[in-house]
């Protein structure tokens, strides 16, 4: 209990010193990277926790921001309002590709939604939804005021907002993992014919973890496109699920902290990296992501939890 | 209508080759390793900035070309030798994660090395129509190179001693190691080959889709199509396949789909083989005991 407690004082305090100290722009950082954390949470349930590799959520993350931009700009929907939508729509939608999944072992479900992610943009720009998604232009968004007369900027506001619905996702997504469902997940993951014979229903489960990983990831979406303002098809090319998929690993693949350091990971390390030089960002992601698999194949996120259970770890008595 | 829908098919082979070309390079990893070499796109990019440089440092095309492949073909070598060796009894996750570091270096050393820009690339064939106008001049030099290239590499496997070696290595390493077969040696050579035949590709669909570093994205998806639907583990059904999706690919961009959503066909006919018929055409049923 002496964790939660802990947890609890972090948030507060991840909440209140960014709103007090920060600028507006590293305030939008900040929220990119809560947002970038729920996406890779997502993943990570698909990824870590049922074993089920996917190269594509980018793809997810574009269909929950094209709902939000969609619901905000032709009907005038509220943002907040356009969240569930998103989560639906994407759950939905990740079902659905979850089904075919089923019948694709770990390689080959890389490769379909490795293909997914080529394809999306193109997709996006399809004539037919021209109304809807403003084609190759795109939609913008404008920025949501702070509600109840609050003296907040809106990033101020966007990002606490942001924030509360990280929170509850997590406490979601923990729960999910430590209960039943978790353990079916896990064991689907470890050895699928073991998990059946105990009586656990491998269809079921795996297009459930499909469906809501889709939803985290589209709400994240969704949250993104409400901060950055704007979407375009070429915004969610294929690079977005690969960047998703570089901050799980540098993470830990089922660490859910770890999500955070890998939000962390893929939001500041391109700006750090692109003073060096515009291709730099992709050659420092790739050689850390070969690093991490050689080095570190539980990720940042793993690296800790050892490092804390050594640091914790009881003494023995002295005789 | 007739001669356009013939026109359609015959540029459809054309870039089906193509197709063909990156899909047995995929084959080759595949059959040896099991893993599928997503960076197989971008390597293929990298060799064709090679040729380019080479070019304009004043060599004549077909000389760039040959030092280009060779040059790819120790790339390739070296890449298996030194990040892909510690990988074969790695799990999935652990390829697919090195394999996606590999895309991203390899792209981002192309846009740094030779810049984001599009660039035009020579075709060494004439300039005219050819076969009563069914085919431009490079579509039908380069439908021979990448036939020439497939024949060679089928006769390489067919009838050389290296060959054999590579093919025996690739069905049974335990058994190959014990009667002699270099194995380790035979993945890599794989490599070099999968890498050259790579940047014959690259060479020859760069003067039709212009050089950048993305050039073999969306190729690699086809690639990826045609060698599923022939069947990951035979290399002459990837062949078949890879020409089968470029005129697939060409007929539904014409007459079903429009040219804007090419890609997304690329995706229906993955999933569609992966659902239906996860074998392929012609590939091997493979079974496992639990």
């Amino acid at each position: 209990m002496r964790s939660a407690g802990l947890i609890a004082v972090l948030v507060v305090l991840a909440a209140a010193v960014p709103v007090a100290r920060f600028s507006d722009y590293h305030l939008f950082q900040m929220t990119m990277v809560v947002v970038y954390a729920i996406a890779i949470l997502g993943l990570s349930l698909l990824t870590g926790f049922n074993g089920q590799i996917s190269l594509g959520h980018g793809a997810f993350y574009a269909i929950g921001a094209y709902t939000s931009a969609i619901l905000m700009t032709t009907w005038d929907v509220p943002y907040w309002a356009t969240l569930p939508v998103a989560a639906a729509v994407c759950a939905l939608v990740g079902f659905l590709v979850g089904l075919p999944a089923l019948r694709l072992g770990g390689l080959y479900l890389a490769l379909t939604t490795f293909a997914l992610a080529v394809a999306i943009p193109q997709i996006l720009k399809f004539k037919a939804f021209e109304g809807w998604t403003g084609g190759v232009q795109g939609l913008v968004i404008d920025k949501p005021e702070a509600p109840f007369d609050l003296d907040l900027s809106p990033d101020q506001w966007l990002y606490l907002f942001t924030l509360a619905v990280a929170v509850v996702l997590y406490v979601i997504a923990w729960n999910l993992v430590r209960g039943r469902i978790g353990r079916a997940m896990m064991a689907i993951r470890d050895h699928a014919m073991a998990a059946e014979a105990m009586g656990v229903n491998i269809a079921l489960v795996k297009t459930g973890t499909f469906a809501v990983s889709a939803l985290f990831t589209g709400v994240a979406g969704a949250l993104g496109a409400i901060a950055v303002q704007f979407v375009a098809p070429d915004s969610f090319a294929v690079f977005v699920s690969i960047f998703l998929f570089v901050g799980l690993v540098v993470g830990g693949v089922s660490s859910i902290g770890g999500t955070l350091i890998g939000a962390a990971f893929i939001e500041f390390v391109p700006n750090l990296a692109d003073k060096v030089s515009k291709a730099a960002p992709g050659a420092v992601y790739g050689v850390i992501l070969i690093a991490a698999m050689f080095l570190m194949p539980s990720g940042a996120g793993g690296l800790i939890a050892t490092l804390w259970r050594r640091l914790t770890r009881k003494q023995p008595a002295q005789s | 209508m007739l001669s356009g829908v013939l026109h359609q098919i015959m540029s459809g082979i054309a870039t089906g080759g193509i197709y063909a070309s990156v899909a047995l390079a995929l084959v080759m990893i595949y059959q040896a390793t099991h893993h599928v070499n997503f960076a197989q796109g971008e390597m293929a990019t990298f060799s064709t900035y090679i040729t380019l440089t080479l070019i304009n440092v004043g060599l004549p095309y077909w000389v760039a070309f040959v030092l280009a492949v060779a040059v790819s073909f120790v790339i390739g070598m070296g890449i298996e030798r030194i990040l892909m060796r510690p990988l074969h009894t790695a799990p999935v996750l652990s390829s697919v994660g090195v394999f996606v570091g590999l895309l991203l270096i390899v792209n981002s050393l192309s846009g740094w090395f030779f810049d984001y820009t599009i660039k035009q690339f020579p075709t060494p064939f004439p300039d005219r129509p050819m076969l009563g106008g069914y085919l431009s001049g490079h579509e039908l030099g380069s439908t021979a190179v990448t036939l020439i290239v497939l024949l060679s590499v089928y006769g390489f496997f067919r009838y050389t001693r290296l060959g054999l070696a590579m093919r025996a290595a690739a069905f049974n390493p335990v058994s190959s190691r014990l009667v002699g077969v270099r194995v380790d040696w035979m993945l890599a050579l794989g490599w070099g080959l999968a890498a050259a035949i790579g940047a014959v590709a690259g060479c020859m669909v760069a003067p039709i889709v212009f050089l950048d570093p993305n050039m073999m994205s969306g190729i690699l998806l086809y690639a990826f199509a045609g060698a599923l639907l022939g069947g990951i583990d035979n290399p002459l059904g990837a062949v078949l396949g890879g020409f089968m999706v470029g005129v697939i690919e060409n007929l539904g961009g014409a007459y079903l789909v429009g040219t804007e959503l090419k890609l997304s066909l690329a995706l229906v006919i993955i999933v569609a083989v992966l659902t239906i018929r996860p074998t392929g055409l012609m590939g091997r049923k493979v079974f496992s005991r639990v």
